[in-house]
């Protein structure tokens, strides 16, 4: 590829766009490199997303790869439910969600709320608490966390996949973090004005952390949606396996039918590109202003 | 803040220490009592002193997956540090169009490994899309075993790894990159210095510090692996059990009637203690940054 060195006369124009803008081939460049990279991420997708479409008739074995399914069918979504309750685990995996966003958006916001705001004796205790579990990985617990759950009558159970995730202590953080960036005047100005803790948390301090609330919706549903480990240790019961377990199951118990799997990681998959498609101008917007750190 | 009765700030942060103390402190004290014990999964359990810390070091599955960390490691170590920095030079650009790219490499992050991993057992499969394209190409005359061979289903793990982390370190990348002063490259620019250069002398070290921290991250997150490796060999953990990760053992260990809750949280202390060095360097970090 050969550049082009613009003449002399034009560089009025382009100092008019802004310092180092690129010439139409950098840019070419750069959308040739965006649309590579896009093939190797969003192929194997495309790839599981295609068998899944592919009827029982079409050799889906074939050593020239066939992208475009002849005769596409929802067939195989149909036949996988037959073979195991895939709405069932899907809404299974929707319970635990919804009880893990309930109660961390609710226990997140009061204790975070508490500790950013409230003075009260043992409150430096407390959150030496919260931050010290931060360095506890999730799977150094988890045995004993069954031996727990086991012990209050949860083991198998839902209740028991919900529970100990109901409220994250990293999210209590969070919740403390962003209260605390809550200009304080704003709640002395309240008090004044004879406002309690209740009001002074419900119409001050919630409106200015509505930010970082969706932030952990987003990623307490997706935490909850994608949980493999926990699920897999806490259920036995085939009926009450969440997605995840159930995905697993159904690829090492049945013989293998490449369409099925394929069908049942779309019906697991395709919910949380939804959601985050939907969500995902209040996560990359933080990234922009250079809000997100490690 | 003033607030009228003393027990207000405990009602408010009640359910939280609730949690902390049920399902955070008491399992963590716990994990040491039971490490003590032969506990099963169907209950019981006597005190056996040091007998768990004793078979730790005569495991010959532990030694495996202790290696198959280390491997794990320093394979995604350089991968995982540099290609999303260059994944994030390329998309920091507000171009038309860059925010679908943005969140399209960042798919392979929202996918629950078990998704990942039954899509890429699938590309991987003796007959497979890349054993197709490998025979048709004629590269190779019979399909390579990358789901059954000891070393290749490693390796398949942390490429699949690698694959579903680009997106999750480019995004922190990208905050990092944000936090560089305009400002230092207009000046090299204006001194003449090239792309490459700039590269080298302003946004590297801009970045070091992000640098120093996905190491620390990935670091833990390889010791942490479970769910790449389990799905990919369907439970069994690779020919003879060898591919088997720390908290594969744990999962194993934690079930069935051979399960032993007791060596299980042995094993469980073991992983603290390798992941506790990155993990305290990590919280340090975090600090300094805060």
């Amino acid at each position: 590829m050969t550049t082009v060195r613009e003449p002399a006369t034009t560089r009025p124009a382009n100092a008019a766009r802004g310092f180092n803008t690129p010439s139409p081939t950098q840019t070419a460049g750069r959308y040739l490199l965006l649309v590579l990279v896009l093939l190797l991420v969003i192929g194997p997708f495309l790839w599981q997303l295609s068998t899944s479409l592919k009827g029982a008739t079409e050799d889906v074995y074939t050593r020239t790869p066939n992208f475009l399914p002849d005769q596409p069918t929802l067939g195989n979504y149909g036949t996988v439910a037959d073979t195991i309750p895939v709405w069932t685990y899907a809404l299974n995996s929707l319970i635990v969600a919804a009880v893990c966003i309930t109660g961390n958006v609710v226990g997140c916001t009061l204790a975070g709320y508490a500790l950013a705001r409230l003075r009260f004796r043992g409150a430096k205790l407390v959150l030496g608490l919260f931050l010290a579990t931060l360095v506890l990985p999730g799977e150094v617990t988890i045995v004993s966390q069954y031996v727990l759950v086991r012990g209050l009558g949860l083991a198998d159970s839902l209740a028991g996949v919900a529970l100990p995730g109901a409220i994250a202590m990293l999210n209590v953080l969070l919740m403390r973090t962003a209260f605390a960036a809550v200009p304080v005047e704003l709640d002395q100005a309240a008090l004044v004005d004879g406002a309690n803790v209740w009001q002074r948390l419900w119409h001050i301090g919630l409106p200015n952390v509505r930010g970082m609330l969706s932030v952990i919706v987003i990623f307490t549903f997706i935490g909850a949606w994608d949980d493999f480990l926990w699920p897999l240790i806490v259920l036995t019961d085939p009926q009450k396996y969440t997605l995840t377990v159930g995905l697993q199951y159904l690829n090492g118990t049945f013989s293998a039918n490449p369409r099925l799997i394929a069908a049942g990681t779309m019906i697991a998959f395709l919910p949380i590109v939804v959601v985050f498609g939907i969500c995902q101008r209040f996560f990359f917007k933080g990234v922009e202003e250079g809000a997100v750190k490690g | 803040m003033t607030h009228r009765r003393w027990f207000t700030p405990w009602l408010l942060a009640g359910p939280a220490i609730l949690w902390l103390a049920v399902f955070n402190l008491w399992p963590a004290v716990n994990t040491v009592i039971l490490s003590f014990t032969n506990a099963k999964p169907l209950g019981g359990g006597q005190f056996t002193g040091l007998e768990n810390y004793g078979r730790l070091l005569d495991d010959d599955q532990l030694a495996d997956a202790l290696l198959n960390s280390i491997v794990f490691m320093l394979v995604c170590l350089p991968l995982l540090t540099v290609l999303p920095l260059l994944l994030a030079l390329l998309v920091q650009r507000r171009i038309p169009g860059i925010t679908f790219f943005r969140t399209a490499f960042y798919t392979p992050v929202i996918a629950s490994a078990v998704v990942v991993a039954l899509i890429w057992g699938w590309v991987l499969d003796d007959r497979g899309l890349v054993n197709g394209l490998l025979q048709q190409s004629g590269l190779t005359d019979s399909p390579v075993s990358f789901l059954t061979d000891r070393w290749l289903l490693l390796f398949s793990a942390i490429a699949l790894t690698v694959w579903k982390g680009l997106g999750y370190y480019m995004v922190i990348y990208l905050s990092a990159l944000a936090n560089v002063p305009h400002e230092l490259h207009e000046a090299a620019a204006v001194d003449g210095a090239g792309p490459v250069r700039r590269f080298w002398h302003i946004t590297l070290p801009g970045v070091r510090p992000t640098m120093v921290l996905i190491s620390a991250l990935i670091s833990v997150s390889s010791l942490r692996v479970f769910s790449e490796l389990y799905v990919l060999s369907n439970g069994q953990g690779g020919p003879g059990g060898r591919d088997m990760s720390v908290v594969m053992l744990i999962q194993m260990y934690s079930r069935g009637f051979n399960g032993h809750l007791g060596y299980a949280s042995a094993l469980s202390l073991l992983l603290f203690v390798i992941t506790l060095g990155p993990m305290l360097f990590l919280m340090r970090l975090n600090r300094k940054a805060a």
